[in-house]
């Protein structure tokens, strides 16, 4: 909302110094928050001049320029400006290329040293042979037109100023705005009247309130028949409440704006457009009531306000025909709809050029009602703002007997003496609120005296309720006041949230983060410290993406989380893989010169079941009972927290003496592994497929039997598609599914003292036969004393058959009561071997 | 009585007879010299075996006294243990300079540029918008407040009507909101943290006292300073008695904790449809680039009744606060980081180079 500052200064103390600033800086206090300043774009000295020779002189490339001499002081008077070029004399002499006005026109004249809109800086200089000491300004050179051809003939604005009279102020161009942020709850504070209002409430300085100004006739003869008749109210609210209606005839729809008018409305952000038009918008910003101005001849019939006929068509003022929809509210008459309520108007019965009888209306609308209707037509305006935040029912009236005034004033028309007004607007009821609800909510122990005169200023009628409370009647113009605690909010508001002692509770002995909670952090600190670099990427994804690493199979169907409006048509579903993101990172890290890169990403990933939501949508302020409640959580997609890395390049750089190793699948198994360990979890490492994977380097990963991920090289062709470096290897993990396997309390183990006892053992084995089945049946076949397991040495090749592959192991034994001897320790060994050999054929190398 | 064995039978060596206390002496002297002229380890090894390897006169000399006399056995067991002695002595004294000569030279030949030192495990970093939102969980919890969680995709219900968003509302519609589809689903991408509240609120006895760190999500395009997806934590309080001065109290500690003891607030009425009264929350920066200055942190207010209720709280003694900040925003102005873009590509150079803090 913007608040051209001389319209503000009508109504409010607001000081004749005072700049945008100042008013935004007194008004955030109670709650309207800066947002703009708009400062006049044109500057120096730009006066009013009057032609005093005008000879045409003919140039060698075709055109003809004006020679002028322009009087710029009174008669008798000398030039009271100094500055280079500036005739003491009182003549400028000008070039100038236009020809629309004549000898004896008053014009607006910029001398050298002003400045015109886009930094346009005038000075004296030589042109066609004259020295050109300033400019005769067009409309467009001036911001008032887009006329550029067109010299600004004051006449045809209707003014007749005094030679040498300050132009910028005749046309309101020095004036300045400021412009506020207005929150959904305060539709009044769109206008100058209710901007007025808050100014005093901040400043404690007095106001007029705009409305107050207008005298609406008490009575008037019949006027044009209106008949509410709205069929399906929304939520039992009629779409209209309040219509007044005025007719104003022997309008001149060709007289000019008068430019204090147009300067405002410029100000505040409306291009002038015709008169009548302005006087409108002029109105509507005056005292926040929108009206429509109807070409009175073009109406056939007594207007109905109704709701639309299912499919019924109207042509709006955009010229843009529209197929209704059966909950529009419209004004019709007896040829159809003649306009879309509260939100715009019918290009059928529009004021134009010719328009010479208005009819005014002046309406209340249902909120809802327009609300609904501008968003299913995209039709946000001035109007439909104001009118689904509620505009003051008592104001129609009023603001109809402003528009008559002007059009009378400014048009030369004439009012008919005709009203027409239908409709009782529901007023806010009294709201009962006790005397200590401002104290127990602000924690300020406010007077009675103090909440009774705050109430009181903000419009409110305050009366003495039952016990000790009051009663307290909003005004017409706050429907958001509705509650005991919005009386409060005004009053911690006006008397000042400064005033609001400061008090640290003290919240009950608390646990600290949850288990998850902390162990969350333990493995994303643990991979930062083991090299791997946190990134944040968008949920967004392309459903190829998660058909492919969303799912292990080909071609399986996969269930999304679709969007109704993404940002992009390329990812129109949620993700249910970290890996697409992930990916996306690497690569945009590689293409900036970083080959050696480790990244990992924690993050919820969507994964719909059965049930989509719920069709269920409780109302407001009710708790709709855990039955529903339920079924809402229920309905959202199961989302569990994953955990991805993703590798490419080295894991160290290659130099001084350093090899440099290059990270491979093995490196995503083991963060498997660390993330798992750092809670407590031991990960079961088993050869597994998965089709966005190389097919034989794949781990699946699993906890406590479940799968739980996926880690290993991408395959190739994967690597191929998605640009990725060569052997870029990933891992996925579901964490939540993680942490619920991780033990709440760790039992301690015995530490036995004992010396311990080493063997190896290498066996042969097929292929197929993995290193984790291996170890698996080594370890139960060597029973208690076997301490620890380790691999440490896979080879095929010479001497081994084909087919089949030689792993050795160092076992290591160990008693918690006793020294072991060599037999039992190559006892338990030789047990080891023979469970291996059972299970998997292995024989001793 | 035998006879002395014949020196020349030795090589070159002339051996001492066992009781030429004169010539045995002029060995022993030989010896030392030999030890000090050693210049290092190996020197002092060759002249070890010179002078008491198995071919050392001495050590010859010493096997000659088995074949002396009785009598004479005695003394020149005594004239050669006297010799040993002495230049075993020297030989353990010489060696002791030599190591320790040995052990320097070692020392000063093993030095190595330490500027040197190649990076072996490059370091990771965590992102600043997760450590963050960590340090503000910890301020938080160091007051005994729990940190509640909520889904991402979230019940429309959850997200809007309990928070008392009207269905026609305008605010409704400048939540700028992602819609999951089928419409009747009622499922958003939650545009705010808050519907964690109202989680927090059911799931809880009360009195409840929970912060609510996570993703956000409107539709706006990315650039300098806009970004689809976003992150917030939001605080709520439920409790008997609580009042404005209650939050403001809060919230003067949390900016102290997040910027310094000099920080202050500032409250300016404002409006949201879940607080009554609502107020924006400006925070006295006191190291804000360009110089301290009042910085726009987020919104707070009392708990707008219908919002109580929806979560169940229906007993009047207790009232709430709650009070919501962008994550991004606040690493703008806290930490200087000057485009939206930086947070969201993933390129390893922004978090690395806040490694592990914020």
């Amino acid at each position: 909302m913007r608040i051209p500052l001389s319209w503000i200064r009508e109504h409010t103390q607001f000081p004749a110094s005072g700049t945008p600033e100042d008013l935004m800086a007194e008004l955030v206090r109670v709650g309207l928050e800066e947002e703009d300043v708009h400062l006049p774009e044109i500057s120096g000295p730009v006066v009013v001049g009057k032609v005093l020779q005008k000879s045409p002189e003919p140039q060698s490339n075709g055109k003809t320029i004006n020679w002028c001499h322009v009087q710029v002081v009174p008669d008798g008077q000398t030039q009271m400006l100094q500055g280079e070029g500036i005739s003491d004399d009182g003549v400028q002499g000008v070039v100038c290329g236009a020809d629309n006005f004549e000898v004896g026109d008053k014009v607006v004249v910029t001398l050298p040293g002003s400045v015109l809109p886009g930094d346009f800086r005038i000075s004296a200089r030589k042109t066609y042979g004259h020295l050109s000491a300033g400019m005769i300004a067009s409309v467009k050179e001036l911001g008032i037109g887009e006329d550029h051809e067109g010299i600004l003939v004051l006449s045809s604005l209707g003014l007749d100023p005094e030679i040498g009279d300050d132009a910028l102020d005749l046309l309101g161009l020095s004036d300045a705005a400021a412009e506020i942020n207005v929150t959904p709850d305060r539709g009044y504070a769109l206008s100058i009247r209710g901007v007025a209002r808050e100014y005093s409430h901040a400043t404690g300085t007095a106001f007029t309130d705009p409305a107050s100004l207008v005298g609406v006739p008490e009575s008037g003869s019949a006027g044009h028949e209106v008949i509410l008749d709205d069929a399906a109210p929304i939520y039992g609210t009629p779409g209209c409440d309040k219509f007044v209606a005025r007719r104003v005839t022997g309008v001149n729809p060709n007289a000019p704006t008068p430019p204090w008018m147009a300067a405002r409305l410029r100000l505040a952000g409306m291009r002038p457009i015709s008169l009548v038009v302005d006087i409108s918008n002029y109105v509507m910003w005056e005292l926040g009531q929108p009206l429509h101005f109807y070409d009175a001849e073009k109406l056939t019939g007594a207007i109905q306000v109704r709701r639309a006929a299912a499919g019924e068509k109207l042509t709006t003022l955009d010229e843009k025909q529209r197929e209704l929809d059966a909950e529009d509210l419209v004004i019709a008459d007896d040829s159809g709809s003649i306009g879309l309520a509260g939100v715009m108007g019918g290009a059928a019965t529009e004021v134009s050029a010719e328009t010479s009888t208005v009819l005014i209306e002046s309406a209340h609308f249902d909120p809802i009602t327009v609300s609904r209707t501008k968003r299913r037509h995209r039709l946000p305006s001035e109007a439909s703002k104001r009118n689904e935040r509620g505009v003051d029912p008592l104001i129609a009236a009023v603001a109809a007997q402003r528009a008559v005034q002007l059009l009378v004033d400014l048009a030369g028309g004439t009012d008919s003496g005709e009203v027409t007004e239908v409709g009782e607007p529901v007023l806010p009821d009294a709201i009962a609120m006790d005397l200590q609800l401002p104290q127990q909510l602000i924690g300020v122990d406010y007077s009675t005296e103090q909440i009774t005169q705050t109430l009181t200023d903000v419009g409110c009628r305050v009366e003495t309720g039952q016990g000790d409370s009051l009663q307290v009647t909003p005004p017409s113009w706050r429907p958001d006041i509705d509650i005991p605690e919005a009386l409060v909010e005004e009053i911690a508001r006006l008397v000042g949230f400064d005033k609001i002692p400061s008090r640290l509770p003290a919240a009950p002995a608390g646990r600290g983060l949850t288990l998850a909670q902390g162990r969350r952090r333990t493995v994303f600190n643990g991979l930062a410290a083991d090299g791997y670099t946190e990134v944040l990427n968008y949920p967004f994804c392309s459903e190829a993406a998660n058909e492919l690493f969303g799912a292990s199979d080909e071609g399986a169907a996969v269930a999304q989380v679709r969007l109704a409006n993404p940002i992009s048509s390329q990812y129109p579903v949620l993700r249910r893989s970290l890996l697409p993101g992930l990916l996306d990172a690497v690569r945009r890290n590689v293409s900036r010169g970083f080959g050696d890169t480790a990244l990992f990403e924690a993050g919820l990933v969507f994964l719909p079941g059965e049930q989509i939501g719920s069709p269920e949508l409780p109302a407001l302020g009710i708790h709709p009972g855990d039955a529903v409640i339920n079924d809402l959580k229920d309905g959202t997609p199961h989302q569990p927290q994953h955990v991805a890395v993703a590798l490419t390049g080295h894991s160290a750089p290659e130099g001084l003496g350093d090899a440099g190793r290059g990270r491979d699948w093995a490196d995503a198994v083991e963060a498997a592994r660390t993330v798992a360990e750092l809670v407590g979890v031991q990960i079961e490492v088993v050869q597994g497929s998965h089709q966005a994977f190389h097919p034989g380097r794949t781990a699946e990963l699993r906890c406590a039997g479940s799968l739980v991920g996926y880690a290993g090289e991408l395959h190739p062709q994967v690597v191929e598609a998605e640009n990725l470096p060569a052997r870029t290897s990933v891992m996925e993990l579901d964490f939540s599914a993680v942490l619920e396997a991780a033990p709440s309390i760790i039992t301690a183990e015995p530490i036995s003292g004992y010396p311990q006892t080493t063997q190896d053992v290498a066996l042969i084995v097929d292929d197929a036969v993995t290193a984790a089945a291996l170890q698996a049946t080594l370890t139960e076949g060597a029973g208690d004393l076997l301490e620890s397991i380790e691999l440490f040495d896979v080879y095929s090749g010479e001497g081994i058959e084909a087919g089949k592959k030689s792993l050795a192991f160092a076992l290591r034994f160990r008693a918690e009561d006793r020294t072991l001897t060599s037999e039992e320790a190559s006892a338990a060994r030789a047990g080891a071997v023979a469970l291996a050999a059972e299970r998997h054929s292995a024989v001793q190398r | 009585m035998s006879t002395p064995e014949n020196p020349a039978e030795h090589d070159d060596v002339v051996v001492p007879h066992p009781l030429d206390e004169t010539a045995i002496n002029e060995r022993v002297d030989a010896a030392l010299v030999s030890f000090e002229a050693a210049g290092d380890l190996d020197e002092l090894k060759a002249a070890r075996l010179a002078h008491t390897g198995d071919k050392a006169p001495i050590i010859l000399a010493n096997r000659q006294i088995k074949s002396l006399d009785k009598d004479q056995k005695k003394e020149a067991g005594q004239l050669l243990g006297s010799a040993r002695g002495r230049i075993q002595k020297a030989l353990a004294a010489r060696t002791q300079v030599l190591e320790a000569e040995h052990a320097a030279r070692m020392l000063v030949e093993e030095t190595v540029d330490v500027t040197a030192a190649p990076v072996r495990r490059p370091l990771g970093a965590r992102h600043p918008i997760s450590v963050l939102q960590e340090k503000v969980s910890d301020v938080f919890t160091a007051m005994g407040w729990e940190i509640a969680e909520g889904p991402e995709v979230e019940s429309e219900w959850f997200n809007f009507d309990a928070l008392n968003f009207g269905p026609d509302h305008p605010a409704r519609e400048m939540q700028d909101t992602f819609f999951i589809e089928p419409a009747d689903a009622h499922l958003v991408l939650r545009t705010h943290t808050s519907p964690v509240q109202i989680r927090a609120l059911l799931d809880r006895e009360l009195p409840v006292y929970a912060l609510c760190p996570g993703k956000t999500f409107r539709t706006d395009e990315l650039d300098a300073t806009h970004t689809p997806v976003f992150h917030q934590f939001e605080g709520i309080a439920v409790d008997r008695g609580l009042t404005m001065a209650d939050l403001r109290g809060t919230l003067e500690h949390f900016a102290r904790a997040m910027f310094g003891p000099e920080a202050a607030i500032r409250l300016r009425p404002s409006f949201f449809p879940f607080t009554e009264p609502s107020a924006e929350l400006d925070v006295w920066h006191p190291d804000a680039k360009g110089g301290p200055q009042w910085v726009e942190w987020g919104g707070c207010g009392m708990m707008h009744p219908n919002v109580l209720r929806a979560a169940g709280v229906t007993d009047p003694q207790y009232t709430g606060f709650a009070f919501g900040m962008g994550v991004e925003r606040t690493l703008m102005f806290r930490n200087g980081v000057l485009d939206m873009r930086d947070m969201i590509e993933g390129d390893v150079r922004f978090s690395q180079h806040f490694g592990m803090e914020v």
